[in-house]
């Protein structure tokens, strides 16, 4: 066989792969949608009659209400918080040096890869040890916590990325270092400023271990209010929630794709 | 020298940190004082947790969780690499943001839309069983749910996007003129691969086993619901016995030795890596 179709073959084996794993990443989002707009109790595929009554039935139900307005309030507060403390954080780590720097870093970027339930159970033990009430306090800290990774991760890739000629061109104009960041650094840096708080909206929203040890009845949040629903009920109300929660990721993302440059904040463009 | 904001900063961070190690060292202190059943506070402080992961109910599960988080980041690599492949070299921009969505998205859905939507493809009358009951390849319902294999496909599909991701950025680093040369020198496009881009994206594929094996580790609603009692993981262990026992001590204790493992494992798998690292990057 020519050098040529043996190229093609390969290429060929490689399109057929690469649509298939395609197909399974989507598989069950399809199989979920196929059960939320089934229109009986019982699960059959392809479902027989077609209905919205399961969408009409989650959006109705009290929990995941209570549980999305909790989310709410918890992500607002967690994902603007650790924008702050992580955009903060990922500036001096490109810019200075300075003592126990690696040590901060590593133990700032630990949670990928400490178990959620751990962290969970730290916070919980945490709180009663100081007495403190389990309040949205304690949620919210523990979201600060565990999305700060990927908020620090995405400035910094922006930060390096970064042309520094611009600031030095406003510094040798004259500019203070306070004006050069709010006029040159920021506003170049605000692809990985949203996309940095993007991640940390989306993973604290969904965030699902810790919270079950952290947070009560009153500060549920919505994949606690879910995963109790899962536990005792099987209509597919949980399906058309899921539906509502993949469509709404999915949208998300597809935006900080084509208006954040999602490849270059997750660093995977090809150099050249 | 002068370096404007540094302290301002880097105090936020530093309040952080302290906040996370506050917390852990509240588990690790937990986990050294003794249960008293029926309280909420803990007795005077002990060894006997520890000396009780020893049994080999708790050992078992241990061991179980280990082999599971390891064939997951396996299983992950192995299908994770065409795809990150496809999407680094990839010149059609439309498919790149297709794959780049489509491989992501499950990253950030949650554990249990994820796990749910499993359960709906995998279940008795789920999705599988289904179509391959009115194919007529089998007669009776396949058991999916609460197996290891199960369990092991809901967990593939919650790494992959993180060992996408990681393959990914080392492969856009690989520099293609390297390839390029191997392939001026007769190499085929499987040897050019084998040699040459194989092993200058080792320090993506160290980095992604060791994030999926950590990840499959954290990993607590799907175990707990696919797994549904029959294949139980350290997580769920955790969250029984502190729920529904309330032996948070014991909790914590299992929590410390889960931590313990997860660096252990992180620590030998790149210094396992870090010989192949040697062959890469010159």
């Amino acid at each position: 066989m020519s050098r040529l179709s043996s190229n093609r073959w390969l290429r060929l084996l490689g399109a057929l792969a690469v649509a298939a794993i395609l197909g399974f990443l989507l598989l069950p989002a399809i199989v979920a949608a196929l059960a939320a707009f089934n229109g009986r109790a019982i699960l059959s595929f392809p479902p027989e009659t077609w209905s919205l009554r399961w969408f009409a039935k989650a959006l109705a139900y009290e929990d995941f209400r209570a549980g999305f307005r909790n989310g709410l309030i918890v992500t607002a507060w967690a994902s603007v918080l650790a924008l702050v403390v992580g955009a903060a954080f990922a500036f001096v780590l490109d810019r200075y040096d300075f003592r126990f720097k690696r040590t901060l870093e590593t133990v700032l970027l630990s949670p990928l890869v400490i178990a959620h339930f751990t962290v969970g159970l730290g916070f919980l033990i945490l709180a009663a040890q100081l007495g403190v009430a389990r309040g949205f306090a304690v949620v919210i800290a523990c979201h600060v916590v565990l999305v700060l990774p990927f908020v620090v991760r995405s400035v910094y890739v922006s930060l390096r990325n970064l042309d520094r000629r611009f600031e030095l061109a406003a510094a040798s104009l004259g500019a203070p270092p306070a004006r050069v960041l709010a006029t040159i650094t920021l506003p170049l840096l605000l692809p990985g400023l949203v996309s940095g708080w993007l991640f940390a909206a989306i993973l604290s929203f969904n965030e699902f271990t810790a919270s079950l040890f952290v947070t009560v009845q009153r500060t549920q949040t919505l994949p606690v209010a879910m995963y109790n629903y899962v536990r005792e009920y099987a209509d597919p109300s949980m399906a058309a929630i899921s539906v509502i929660y993949i469509v709404a990721t999915a949208a998300l993302l597809t935006f900080a794709t084509l208006f954040l440059g999602l490849g270059k904040v997750l660093d995977v463009e090809q150099a050249r | 020298m002068n370096r404007p904001f540094l302290r301002v900063f880097v105090s936020p961070a530093i309040l952080c940190a302290a906040a996370l190690l506050a917390a852990l060292a509240a588990v690790l202190q937990y986990s050294l004082r003794a249960y008293v059943p029926g309280a909420l506070e803990p007795g005077g402080f002990t060894l006997a947790n520890f000396a009780a992961l020893a049994k080999p109910l708790y050992a078992r599960v241990f061991l179980d969780t280990v082999w599971i988080c390891f064939i997951t980041a396996l299983v992950s690599l192995i299908i994770g690499y065409p795809l990150a492949y496809a999407l680094v070299r990839t010149r059609n921009a439309a498919l790149k943001a297709v794959i780049l969505v489509i491989a992501v998205t499950p990253l950030f859905l949650g554990e249990v839309v994820r796990t749910y939507s499993w359960i709906v493809v995998l279940g008795n009358n789920g999705f599988v069983n289904a179509m391959l009951l009115k194919l007529g390849l089998i007669a009776q319902p396949l058991q999916l749910m609460f197996t290891h294999f199960g369990v092991v496909t809901a967990l593939v599909h919650v790494t992959l996007p993180v060992m996408v991701i990681m393959l990914a950025a080392a492969l856009a680093h690989v520099d293609r003129d390297c390839e390029r040369a191997a392939a001026s020198l007769g190499a085929g496009p499987i040897r050019t691969f084998l040699t040459v881009t194989l092993p200058l994206s080792m320090p993506g594929i160290v980095a992604g086993v060791t994030t999926a094996f950590a990840w499959t580790f954290s990993a607590f609603a799907t175990p707990q619901l696919i797994g549904g009692g029959q294949v139980n993981m350290v997580s769920n262990l955790v969250y029984q016995l502190g729920f529904a026992s309330f032996n948070f001590p014991f909790a914590a204790s299992l929590s410390v030795a889960g931590l313990a493992l997860t660096f252990a494992v992180l620590a030998l798998l790149r210094a396992v890596a870090r010989p192949l690292e040697r062959i890469g990057p010159h």
